[in-house]
């Protein structure tokens, strides 16, 4: 059963791909997928930063800067950093809790596909007429002025993509509640796994209101109802609430997958175990549930009052304990610790001060009366970058390169993921540290120029230049990715050597089953514990037997299809006669679909002992 | 100890106060308060930051000790520790403090803010006794409307300073929101309601800003977005109460004085007065006040609220606004207008004055 080892032609691996089930290749999907969104994203940003060089330039236009400025924070959250976090999500969660695969290994696939073509549905905008150009929030009362389809875009794309991250969410959540190998207690779950938990948790309340705000948004462009139009007794306050409902927790959908990679980076390079890991645990569900708390924090200037304002206020301050309680138990995993600067511990070592400066300008801004002068401005610019970039994206490189081996089999090049970083790093804080100092000037976000004479000059031509150092950091990445591919070397079952959770104790990559032997799980970080009294691995949990999988299915790959083509069909219903048949065709590619999948029976297969045991013998994978 | 750390406290409190005060303008900069409201901003801001900065020095320390003292070295394995209650309690007993530190002062900002009572209060001529000003936002020009003196200006804003101005703000198109940085923070003008607040202009700061303030809107509301500035003209009361008086005084559209002005007035009745007031009476509906009124548009401070304020930039604005504002409502609307046209409106414009 070792076909996926052989030399297989495109079109055979293209297949493969398209109708895949298994986490470890729908992980290598997102990050594909992720990774292109995020390099687009990124494209936009420099264009934000090149037209923002000097006062009064012309790079863009107005109304071509703020599609930009739309789509570069549209992509950036739904497009890049989600499925970016999704790709470690798949790719490791299911092997640090000794699964075989998510629990929904085909709804994993048809979350994936969802979110492509909702996310190549939205970036079509580009050729069809104008992107979305409200904002990544897409405030109603813009949005419903906007002109041509841009916003119809934005809505249904991320109808279409936020389907598949509530079915990614519900789908880790039952994965992690009942796929965990024996003794796996939730106590001894890895940090990351109980990051991906939370994060599902917040999933799985927080995109409902989404989308719920933006299919109400679409009714009132597309078919005619009133829900945010205050002329006609609607309402445009209502979507800033329902968006930020989902808007605050979605922060932290982001973030705490990233605390959970620092967390096993800094453990494992420090080779002590977590500082405080019931501790930790508490601090995440805390900051998880705090999260739905806060959310009107994004609209102390929309006019709530000040008893509103106050309460927000004080709940978004009491936000920073558990933030803090992380960081330094963090830093005393360090202290009295054996560091060892690899890449991806670089990354959690830059990420401490950034994401502490990010995380001290959120309190600065939970005060409401001082919000006021910064809301709006770029310094929340600067605060926000400062997590994201400073929390998610270190995370999500640092990720990278822990995990890299593990997914791919190759390390990527040290050295340059430490040339990587120090650009990156510098490039950063180069472009961000100032914003906070231009927001404060009196520079409002989301502007496409500036005038002469406001003495912001200077400050948004450092701005740039950092921006372009950032650029260049991605470029040495990917550099590392193309010399890493074409390498043949392989690596070991734990290329770090100091390995500490489950993840470690198999091949890398680990073979389609996973687990030959269900591991049997004594402790927290189970694999170093056998590590330390001499063993080479696991004590399995179970006699050597059939294993159980999930046929590979092109189903997910035409449901979201269908989704697809009925998105153009419903926004175009109006201007085109060939719309209403679109919309009613995609519809029926999709229940089709989903028919055929529940008339045709399909029970998987079996992998037979005595192949599993020819593996074993022939051991040229371990 | 304990007096040594106040000071410390201190030292960084005075220390914050003095770099954040070196940045920008002081006619545009929330760093360069000008008022109570941005001045207890400031102050609030300088606490969080003094408190945000104490916080970042002790992680730091400890940062800069673990990555200098506990290096790999050599293969040993560091003993494992779970964890350590004491440590644990500190470090969360800690920052709810220095957190209660920074929520009181701002629970009592954010209700002082939001006291508007005496603008609710009527007295018998059904007025207020304190200024009130109605702000309308539009897509990117801004309407003062002043209900108890009964006249209306647009983009540059008169107040009295040392006394609090109250104002009323909404939006007739899409939500905007309307900031003074260096005066105080700012409140949205919202589709569906009226907010309120208050802002009061310190005298001698606005001397230091010329009397000046820039103003902004900060929600993203199209295009021009970037471009919807205002202009914020602080003077003494006497001064106020004489501009009023002056504004109260034009019941009629001002006559042209020179030949070509009163060419620039004919076209301007013609193509022109559909939209734009040069009448300051609040009398017409808000639905009618479709542009911005140019009553006193001669003694404005800016074109188009960027343009600098002469002739030549008048000219090129009613030539092309699109090319200075792009998605503004004034293109297209009043056909092509020759250079001659365009000349004389602008002589008849740059000379529409009510003060001498």
């Amino acid at each position: 059963m070792s076909t996926y080892a052989q030399k297989r032609g495109f079109g055979a691996v293209l297949w493969d791909y398209l109708t895949t089930v298994d986490h470890k290749k729908i992980a290598i999907l997102y990050l594909i997928a992720g990774g292109f969104f995020f390099l687009l994203g990124g494209l936009e940003a420099l264009f934000i930063r090149i037209q923002l060089a000097v006062p009064n330039n012309d790079f863009v236009n107005a109304g071509l800067f703020n599609e930009i400025m739309t789509m570069h924070g549209t992509t950036m959250i739904f497009l890049a950093a989600m499925p970016l976090v999704f790709a470690f999500i798949n790719a490791i969660m299911p092997l640090q809790i000794g699964a075989r695969d998510v629990a929904f290994p085909f709804i994993n696939a048809l979350g994936f596909w969802l979110f492509l073509f909702g996310g190549l549905f939205l970036n079509l905008s580009w050729f069809l007429g104008g992107a979305p150009d409200a904002g990544w929030t897409s405030y109603a009362s813009l949005s419903l002025a906007s002109e041509g389809h841009g916003i119809d875009f934005y809505t249904l794309g991320l109808q279409i993509s936020g389907f598949g991250t509530l079915m990614g969410g519900i789908n880790f959540l039952v994965t992690i509640i009942n796929m965990r190998a024996p003794g796996m207690t939730y106590m001894r779950m890895p940090l990351f796994t109980w990051a991906s938990f939370v994060a599902s948790a917040l999933i799985l309340f927080a995109f409902p209101p989404l989308t719920i705000g933006i299919f109400l948004l679409m009714f009132d462009r597309l078919f005619g109802s009133n829900f945010f139009d205050s002329a006609a007794g609607g309402n445009s306050i209502i979507y800033e609430h329902f968006f930020w409902i989902f808007g605050h927790p979605e922060v932290y959908i982001l973030i705490l997958p990233a605390f959970g990679i620092f967390s096993e980076v800094i453990s494992t390079f420090s080779r002590k175990r977590l500082f405080g890991y019931s501790s930790m645990v508490f601090a995440l569900v805390l900051i998880g549930f705090l999260g739905f708390m806060v959310w009107a924090h994004h609209m102390f200037t929309t006019g709530m009052g000040p008893i509103a304002n106050a309460i927000f206020a004080v709940a978004t301050m009491a936000i920073a304990v558990p933030t803090g309680i992380k960081i330094f138990n963090w830093l005393f995993t360090m202290w009295g610790g054996s560091i060892k600067f690899t890449t991806p511990m670089l990354w959690a070592v830059g990420f401490i001060p950034s994401f502490v400066m990010g995380g001290v300008t959120g309190v600065m801004l939970a005060s409401a009366a001082a919000d006021y002068q910064y809301h709006d401005t770029y310094f929340v610019v600067a605060h926000f970058h400062y997590v994201i970039v400073g929390g998610v994206v270190f995370g999500l490189f640092a990720g990278a390169h822990f995990y890299w081996p593990k997914m791919f089999g190759k390390m990527l090049n040290e050295f340059l993921g430490k040339i990587t970083f120090v650009l990156f790093f510098t490039g950063f804080h180069l472009t961000f540290f100032v914003q906070h100092f231009l927001g404060l000037m009196g520079m409002p976000r989301r502007v496409f120029t500036f005038l002469p004479g406001q003495g912001l000059d200077t400050g948004n031509f450092i701005s740039t230049i950092g921006a372009l150092l950032m650029a260049a950091a991605v470029i040495v990445l990917l550099l590392n990715i193309v010399i890493s591919s074409v390498k043949k070397q392989k690596v070991g079952n734990d290329p770090w050597e100091d390995g500490r959770t489950l993840e470690w104790a198999i091949p890398s990559p680990p073979p389609f089953y996973n687990f030959k032997q269900l591991p049997l799980v004594r402790g927290l970080d189970a694999y170093w514990l056998e590590k330390m009294e001499g063993k080479k691995g696991m004590v399995p949990a179970e006699p050597l037997g059939d294993i159980h999988m999930p046929n590979s299915s092109f189903v997910p790959f035409m449901i979201s299809l269908g989704l697809f083509i009925a998105a153009f069909g419903a926004m175009y219903r109006a201007d085109y006669s060939w719309g209403l048949p679109v919309f009613i065709i995609g519809l029926a590619v999709t229940f089709g679909s989903m028919a055929f999948r529940s008339i045709k029976d399909d029970h998987g297969f079996h992998i037979h002992k005595e192949d599993l045991i020819d593996d074993n013998k022939k051991g040229v994978k371990a | 100890m304990k007096r040594l750390a106040k000071w410390r406290l201190l030292t960084i409190f005075a220390i914050m106060a003095l770099v954040l005060a070196g940045c920008g303008e002081p006619y545009l900069s929330a760093l360069k308060p000008a008022g109570e409201v941005a001045k207890t901003q400031f102050n609030l801001m300088i606490l969080a930051t003094s408190i945000m900065v104490g916080v970042i020095l002790v992680v730091t320390v400890i940062f800069v000790i673990v990555l200098i003292r506990f290096r790999r070295k050599d293969d040993r394995i560091p003993k494992q520790v779970e964890g350590s209650h004491k440590l644990e309690i500190i470090w969360t007993v800690i920052p709810i403090i220095l957190l209660l530190i920074l929520a009181v002062p701002t629970v009592a900002a954010t209700f002082n803010f939001a006291d508007v009572s005496p603008m609710e209060k009527k007295n018998k001529e059904g007025k207020t006794d304190v200024l009130v000003v109605n702000v309308r936002a539009n897509l990117y020009w801004w309407e003062f409307e002043y209900p108890n003196e009964g006249i209306i200006t647009s983009q540059d804003l008169v107040v009295p300073t040392g006394e609090r101005v109250y104002f009323n703000l909404k939006s007739s198109d899409v939500k905007h929101s309307f900031w003074i940085p260096a005066v105080g923070g700012k409140l949205d003008n919202n589709t569906e309601n009226i907010n309120k607040f208050w802002l009061e202009f310190d005298p001698e700061k606005s001397n230091e800003a010329g009397n000046l303030f820039y103003g902004k809107c900060a929600e993203l509301c199209g295009p021009s977005h970037a471009l919807m500035d205002f202009k914020v003209k602080a003077v003494s009361r006497e001064e106020f109460d004489k501009w009023v008086k002056d504004m109260q005084s034009v019941k009629e559209p001002e006559k042209a004085q020179t030949d070509l002005a009163r060419e620039g007035q004919e076209i301007f009745n013609k193509s022109c007065i559909g939209c734009h007031a040069v009448t300051p009476a609040n009398t017409t509906p808000e639905a009618a006040r479709q542009a911005p009124n140019l009553t006193n548009f001669g003694e404005r401070s800016r074109i188009a609220g960027v343009l600098e304020h002469n002739k030549e930039e008048l000219r090129n604005w009613i030539k092309d606004p699109e090319a200075y504002k792009p998605g503004n409502k004034m293109t297209g609307t009043y056909g092509q207008l020759t250079d001659h046209q365009i000349d004389a409106l602008a002589e008849y414009l740059m000379n529409l004055k009510v003060q001498d």
